[in-house]
């Protein structure tokens, strides 16, 4: 035990260390502060408080509880509401804590919840690290599948079926002749990756329902995305569309400095949203750390470790996990102070030197791996971040750094959010490298996803030009062939790109549904370029009845789209306009 | 509380410089706390003890060091960090930046000691803001919607409107079908004499000054004031919404000045600068205080915020209104271009936003077709903008027809939809109906964005055929 020598903001120095180790967690004063050790010198250790550190005495505790930062995994995680350490806050708020007292604890699993534990391995069965030895019906969609932590391997003595705690042991494995208690509960620290088998290619698609993603920049379930945008670009409904339709087993999402009212919305529109696919509720598939702006600095970069460990605890059971982090940049900044304060050498606009080999550390924790243990299985962690560059300007040292790692830009454009055009990304600058790798799930959708997906681009491509030339002569000065180009560039941004987060049908489109949108609206351009070239206007196609009905396309039913889209493409092959009749 | 009896007085000051002294570590000093200095001649100032240790703690004097001598001056440690002391009695009151009377009354008869940095709301315990606050101004009740429990900040410019509108809003605001009013907290930082009077002499007019409380601290008060009168104003707003279920309306005017005295004695403590020599921590210092607003479940009460603050340059990439923008739930930007062409208010409606209006807007809560109207307005306005700007460079008469007409909506759009009196206070349903007026012109095949339904039900041609 030691004692405080000095404090500086949320930098503390302790003397009487001695026998500690760096990383260590440790209480500091009489209200039980955490922090931990970040580096030692003979018997001084430098302590990092992860809360407030106002009020504080020189001369008073400083206690080490032996360990470094963990996380606790096991049944109890899947629908919590954890803050940046992964204390409980749905627990804290049952206490009535109202408001966040500093050095208030709560255990992440609940200690007298007992579940239903079924075993899956019979006694005399050989187990090793990660073999499944048994599940728990964790909620109505999750089953949570109990794992050999990290060195034990041997053979089942006893192993028992019913109802217990996290802590209480469901099964004993015989090692070396001595007889080790299995308890549900594992404890991992969360700087450091879980060990898999193998890392597998990523090949599948992860379906959001945002077909901007889904059809033009597609993500692969195993990869690593980031979403960089100034205010009020969407960033914030952008991920949390991510949390609620994509199709994965789980979903976490970590709020990281970001707002308590937005966090607040999340977490209500999650008791009432269900999932399509079973008709539950979704937030039986979340988790949720919320490490609102307000609240200590430090934790901020605790609850991205603490979100990735998780994360990676589900994909160890063979599920497909998707973690969103809402926002890097404020983590970020939380290193650049943290910096500051230990007068460490500034690198790039006064952030650590560091920064990029954290963030990095971060992001290649995502992948598509093979588990360790038996059976064999297959899981996947996919990251989306989000990034906040200031002034919306991309070349800042964090928007930059996070370039360098991940394979999916999602840029949010300011002109378009200031267009009402959401989601904002721009289509223009964003890209995605799994393109080709998920060309294959693709093509048996839709065999001709890449070549309909390169047009749609080009013509989008080609108003950009168009663009430039219009703010110069005007519009009505283009020859009709660039004036259809511009109305069918509109159409894709306006009836397929733009997409509703608010209307109950376009909020969440199939793979199947966005390619008939966009073949249809590919279909109109070819039919138009022909009606245009046998001497049709383009004043003419605007007063089609085939463009309304293109337009509301996007809220059609999902029961009745297929139909209804059937018969807008045989209206359309007759005669985009009717006096005129069929395009001969 | 502080007691004399826990008072330490040290002598022993080894080093002063810019801001700061250097004295010798005395036991039991607390990190944070605020302490006198006293000077040979007699003079007090107060300061903060921003790094303790056992063998010297520093201290940051407001004011500076100057005429300080390391042998005759002293510092005395009261043992307590800033506290503002409440009860339901601050109503009414007018404070300086540090919590004291400045009306002539008496002290307050402390209640409790609040720490003015609060508590930070257990984010499970929120529940999301959702109820409309009708403000009678179109811009803002049409198309930027307010809600209990927001933040909503006003960006504005030296020399533009800020404050009227502000002084609109502070007299018309109310929830729709709720009859009681807000409570109204007023923090002035660093502001002119003439602007804080302007407020307090409004709230006086209107009778609201018995449900306020101001904490004033004008240009010429000490710079560290500046940054405890926002928390000031936030603690006692969280002490009425809180513990007596009052909704507050809290207005900060200006924030630019908080952030420059942060910035100021950031500098003076040696830190290392982030973007334009403003502190790095700026963002989560600006987040402690915006993320006071909120609702929470199960208690009655509210606190909203509209914080003003002029962007320096109209530059909204500026650090303060950028980081601001961050934190805050949207913005409501004030345009010197549609100042010039005298609309009142001039809300730059491009800019502007209100993250938390869907919550507050649709059927029971405003109108059903709120939505509808506000996107397809938008969306038109839009249109008739980038037209404006083309017909700059190739001239109105290369337009078609259908581009005249949206030319002409946005024209129409500025001179009746923003356009209106410092004392015109319109229902939602008038905000809304000017819209549809407008839609009259447009052709039909256009609103796209508007559900057929409303259309019959609302558009002037369908509903005077109803009245036939």
């Amino acid at each position: 035990m030691g004692k405080i020598w000095r404090i500086t903001g949320p930098v503390i120095v302790a003397e009487g260390m001695r026998g500690s180790q760096v990383n260590e967690v440790v209480e500091i004063g009489s209200e039980g502060l955490v922090g931990e050790i970040i580096s030692l010198d003979s018997d001084r250790a430098v302590i990092q408080a992860h809360e407030d550190t106002l009020g504080l005495q020189a001369g008073e505790e400083v206690r080490g509880t032996g360990s470094i930062l963990t996380a606790e995994l096991g049944p109890g995680i899947v629908g919590a509401i954890y803050d940046g350490l992964q204390k409980s806050l749905t627990a804290l708020m049952a206490n009535g804590d109202v408001f966040l007292r500093r050095g208030v604890k709560s255990f992440a699993l609940p200690r007298d919840k007992k579940w239903q534990f079924t075993p899956t391995v019979k006694v005399g069965d050989k187990v090793s690290e990660g073999t499944i030895i048994g599940t728990v019906p964790e909620t109505g969609l999750i089953v949570h599948k109990i794992m050999i932590p990290q060195g034990i391997s041997g053979t089942i003595k006893k192993i028992s079926e019913g109802q217990f705690t996290v802590v209480e042991p469901v099964a004993l494995v015989e090692q070396d002749g001595e007889t080790k208690e299995i308890i549900m509960m594992q404890k991992w620290p969360i700087k450091k990756p879980r060990p898999y088998k193998k890392r597998l290619p990523t090949t599948r698609l992860l379906v959001t329902g945002m077909r901007i993603l889904d059809y033009m920049f597609p993500l692969a379930l195993g990869g690593k995305a980031a979403i960089p945008g100034g205010f009020g670009t969407g960033k914030t409904v952008t991920q949390q569309q991510l949390v609620r339709w994509s199709q994965t087993q789980i979903n976490i999402y970590v709020g990281c400095g970001e707002r308590g009212n937005e966090m607040a919305d999340v977490l209500y529109s999650f008791k009432e949203l269900k999932d399509p696919n079973s008709g539950r509720l979704l937030a039986e598939k979340e988790v949720f750390l919320a490490n609102t702006s307000n609240m200590p600095v430090v934790a901020r970069e605790a609850s991205i470790f603490v979100g990735i460990t998780l994360a990676e605890y589900f994909r160890d059971m063979g599920y497909d996990v998707l973690l969103v982090a809402d926002s890097t940049s404020r983590w970020a900044e939380a290193m650049r102070e943290i910096g500051g304060r230990l007068e460490e050498m500034p690198g790039e606009e006064g952030f650590p030197a560091y920064m990029g080999s954290r963030l990095s550390s971060f992001y290649e924790r995502a992948g598509q791996v093979e588990c360790i243990g038996s059976p064999d299985r297959m899981g996947s962690v996919t990251i989306v971040g989000a990034v906040s560059p200031p002034g919306a300007d991309f070349s800042e040292p964090v928007t930059q750094n996070t370039l360098r790692i991940v394979d999916a830009l999602y840029a949010l454009d300011t002109s378009l959010a200031n267009k009402r055009h959401f989601p904002a990304i721009s289509w223009l600058q964003s890209y995605s490298l799994y393109v080709d790798s998920v060309k294959e799930w693709w093509s048996k959708i839709a065999p001709d996803w890449a070549e309909i997906r390169a047009s749609a681009l080009r013509i989008l491509q080609l108003e950009a030009e168009l663009e430039e030339i219009v703010r110069l002569v005007g519009p009505e000065a283009l020859p009709e062939r660039d004036k259809l180009t511009l109305m069918v560039a509109r159409m894709l941004r306006e009836d397929f790109l733009m997409q509703s987060a608010y209307h109950p049908v376009d909020t969440y489109t199939t793979p199947q549904r966005a390619q008939l949108m966009v073949k249809t609206i590919m279909r109109f351009n070819t039919l138009a370029q022909q009606l245009i070239e046998s001497g049709g206007t383009i004043n003419e196609l605007r007063q089609s009845p085939i463009v309304p009905r293109i337009s509301r396309m996007k809220d059609i039913p999902n029961e009745d789209f297929e139909q209804r889209v059937k018969e807008l493409t045989n209206d359309m092959e007759t005669g985009l306009i009717p006096q005129k009749g069929g395009v001969r | 509380m502080s007691s004399p009896l826990y008072v330490k007085e040290g002598k022993a000051i080894n080093q002063a410089k810019g801001s700061l002294l250097i004295a010798k570590g005395i036991p039991g000093v607390q990190y944070g706390e605020i302490v006198d200095v006293k000077l040979t001649n007699g003079e007090i100032r107060q300061g903060q003890a921003i790094d303790v240790s056992k063998d010297a703690i520093v201290v940051q004097v407001f004011g500076g060091v100057s005429e300080v001598d390391l042998a005759g001056c002293s510092v005395r440690y009261k043992g307590e960090t800033l506290k503002l002391p409440v009860s339901i009695d601050i109503l009414g009151r007018i404070f300086n930046g540090m919590g004291k009377p400045i009306d002539g009354g008496p002290e307050v008869v402390a209640e409790d000691y609040l720490n003015v940095n609060g508590e930070p709301i257990n984010p499970a315990a929120r529940m999301p803001p959702a109820e409309f606050i009708e403000t009678g101004i179109s811009s803002i009740d049409g198309l930027n919607a307010l809600v209990r429990g927001q933040k909503l900040p006003i960006f504005s410019g030296s020399g533009l409107p800020h404050n009227q509108i502000t002084a609109q809003i502070l007299k018309q605001a109310a929830v729709r079908g709720a009859s009681e009013k807000f409570v109204i907290v007023f923090g002035a930082i660093g502001v002119s004499y003439n602007d804080a009077d302007f407020f307090i002499k409004n709230l006086g007019e209107t009778g609201a000054m018995a449900r306020a409380v101001a904490f004033i601290n004008t240009a010429s008060d000490p710079v560290i004031e500046r940054i405890s009168t926002p928390k000031l104003a936030l603690t006692a707003a969280e002490y009425l919404a809180w513990n007596h279920g009052m909704h507050t309306l809290v207005i900060l005017t200006d924030m630019t000045n908080y952030c420059e005295a942060l910035r100021e004695l950031s500098a003076m403590r040696d830190e290392i600068p982030s973007r334009r020599g403003y502190p790095g921590y700026m963002y989560t210092d600006l987040a402690g205080i915006y993320e006071r607003a909120g609702r929470i479940s199960g208690r009655e009460g509210s606190v909203t915020i509209m914080p003003i603050l002029t962007m320096p340059d109209d530059d909204i990439t500026h650090p303060i209104p950028d980081l601001t923008g961050y934190i805050t739930e949207g913005q409501i930007v004030v345009s010197r271009e549609l100042q010039r062409k005298g609309i009142y208010p001039p809300i730059d409606v491009f800019l502007s936003l209100s993250r938390m209006m869907k919550e507050g807007i649709g059927e029971n809560k405003t109108r059903e077709d709120h939505n509808n109207v506000f996107m397809q307005l938008y969306a038109a306005y839009a249109e008739g903008s980038y037209l404006r700007e083309i017909s700059t460079i190739i001239g109105a008469e290369a337009l078609s027809d259908r581009d005249k007409i949206y030319l002409s909506a946005a024209d129409r759009f500025e001179s009746e939809f923003l356009l209106q009196g410092e004392d015109e206070r319109r229902t939602v349903e008038e905000t809304l109906d000017i819209g549809w007026k407008l839609f009259a012109d447009l052709p039909e095949e256009d609103l796209k964005l508007i559900r057929e339904e409303y259309i019959k039900k609302y558009l002037p041609k369908y509903k005077d055929e109803k009245k036939v």
